[in-house]
């Protein structure tokens, strides 16, 4: 009876995780396969082909979109993490006239929908003449609540006396905050980056309002506009532009899924 | 401590400008939009109660709100019932326990725009893969995302399918405070599993429920690469969403004052939704 439910359980998780990496696996191999074979379930192609790639690659920007959504997510990585580590260091660790207002601010920002703020945002931007630039995409993220209060919350915990015997030498807050927090937060900049690059990586409703310019798009954007549009004109051309923005995310979770799961998990960010 | 509150205000400065421009200002100037009528192109006029009118009698709005409402219907029970099936599998000694894991979780990373393009092809009439296995077992294929009534439940089904790894993790997380001493007295009484699970299992684990039924709620209430993907809103405008139809009024016909009320809507019917249910889950735990 044990090993019968404990066969029975092994089969059942199989059929779960297929269902979960199959329709990946099949799109794979799907980008690899001449129109007629598409749509088949096997997942080695009778005739290897590389056309659909080429034909995504000649048809839409696709190298470039890589390297706006690269440049992107990066940027809006790297402001989250030195910018909302300072705020969140002084919210945790110094006292100025404003920080109790501030703190409740923060918590508040995280209560309201996106959807409230979307249009007044897209008029923002409309205003500011910034339609079809960089700017459109990452200024309105270098800060990000959930990661100034998850770092706030990582700081708090630290040792007082650090800072003060740091201090005691001479160290103003900046360099205490990057040459002794930092080195002791990694846990909690690992969580960060990881929900905010991947945040970004994602994102497609933003830049569908903001950027028109195929130059400009970021990949999801440009994969829905490419898809919708016809340019694609075959399923497998489709699938094809679809693993440019796949494969980077798939390598990086291979080797970091551990840190993915937490990251993703504690932040509430779904793809 | 001088020097403490001046290099606490400067680090602290940047933010809080930024939150001025980029968090207080969109939302007051929201309830401002409401009022205004607005193409961005020539100048914003007065409207009065216009917009909030046109928003209360706007058959394609309520139909959205009605649209939502069936998605919920098929998602919330779908995902809390996969959700805790795959957490209580996971929650024993396994091997491969981590693969199984990442496996569940590996749609959640995948982006919605991805998904969406991939599921209209496994849900394509003809040549969608699923269609394919269906013929295969000798059944019939179906219309998925042609057929009004397939083609919302076949978009929460997957969504479901999408999200459960994440909500896996939350119930792993409150499966671990399950006392090991509850578990063995309860056994030590002689229940059955399904006994153990109804009556420990279950109520331990109300907590995630919420968690599980308010994020799922609202992530349900912004529904928009989905349908904007595979079915442009139809059959029918079945699959139309609220945060479609806002984008569509924004962006195809400029009009700033009446998308921004419904974004204003959105958010007032999330807040209440949410607080329907935490109401009403709440009522069930004291019982």
């Amino acid at each position: 009876m044990k090993t019968l439910g404990r066969i029975a359980l092994y089969a059942g998780l199989t059929v779960a995780a297929l269902t979960f990496i199959y329709p990946f696996l099949w799109m794979a191999s799907a980008t690899f396969k001449p129109p007629a074979e598409v749509g088949t379930l096997a997942l080695i192609p009778d005739n290897i082909t590389l056309d659909n790639y080429r034909t995504m690659w000649a048809r839409a920007p696709f190298g470039r979109a890589l390297l706006n959504s690269t440049m992107v997510a990066g940027t809006i990585t790297l402001a989250v993490l030195v910018f909302g580590s300072m705020t969140a260091y002084a919210m945790a660790r110094l006292r100025f006239r404003g920080r109790p207002a501030l703190n409740a601010v923060t918590l508040a920002v995280l209560l309201v929908p996106g959807q409230l703020t979307l249009i007044p945002m897209y008029t923002l931007v409309v205003q500011l003449g910034w339609i079809d630039t960089y700017a459109a995409l990452i200024v309105p993220y270098l800060f990000n609540a959930t990661a100034i209060l998850m770092m706030r919350q990582f700081f708090l915990q630290m040792p007082q006396s650090l800072i003060d015997s740091a201090r005691m030498d001479g160290m103003g807050e900046l360099r205490i905050l990057f040459t002794i927090f930092w080195p002791l937060s990694k846990p909690v900049l690992s969580i960060v980056a990881i929900f905010t690059f991947m945040g970004s990586w994602n994102e497609v409703l933003w830049p569908l309002l903001v950027v028109r310019e195929q130059q400009l798009m970021t990949l999801p954007q440009l994969l829905t506009v490419f898809a919708l549009g016809g340019g694609a004109g075959s399923i497998g051309v489709s699938l094809a532009s679809a693993m440019v923005l796949v494969v980077p995310v798939v390598i990086a979770y291979a080797f970091l899924q551990r840190n993915f799961i937490e990251s993703m998990a504690s932040s509430g960010v779904k793809g | 401590m001088r020097a403490e509150q001046r290099s606490g205000s400067l680090m602290a400065a940047p933010y809080a400008a930024f939150l001025l421009v980029f968090a207080a200002y969109p939302i007051a100037f929201a309830l401002v939009l409401v009022f205004l009528q607005w193409d961005l192109v020539t100048t914003p006029s007065f409207a009065g109660l216009d917009n909030v009118r046109l928003l209360a009698n706007d058959g394609r709005f309520w139909r959205a709100v009605a649209n939502t409402f069936v998605f919920l219907s098929i998602h919330l029970p779908l995902q809390i019932a996969t959700a805790l099936v795959l957490a209580l599998a996971l929650n024993r000694p396994l091997v491969l326990r981590s693969f199984w894991r990442a496996s569940f979780f590996l749609p959640v990373v995948i982006s919605g725009a991805v998904v969406a393009i991939l599921w209209s092809n496994l849900y394509a009439t003809d040549v969608g893969l699923i269609n394919r296995l269906l013929v295969r077992i000798g059944l019939t294929p179906v219309p998925w995302l042609t057929d009004p009534s397939t083609a919302m439940p076949a978009i929460a089904a997957m969504v479901t399918w999408k999200n459960v790894g994440f909500y896996v993790i939350i119930y792993l997380a409150g499966l671990q405070y399950i006392p090991r001493s509850c578990q063995e007295a309860i056994e030590m009484e002689g229940a059955t599993a399904w006994q153990r699970f109804r009556h420990l299992t279950l109520p331990m684990l109300l907590p995630q429920t919420i968690l599980v039924v308010t994020l799922s709620t609202i992530n349900g209430f912004q529904l928009f690469i989905e349908p904007y993907v595979m079915t442009g809103g139809g059959p029918l405008r079945r699959t139309y969403s609220i945060v479609l139809y806002l984008y569509t009024n924004a962006f195809s016909y400029q009009k700033m004052g009446y998308a921004a009320t419904i974004g204003v809507a959105l958010a007032l019917i999330i807040g209440a939704v949410v607080f329907i249910q935490r109401r009403v889950i709440g009522k069930e735990e004291t019982l």
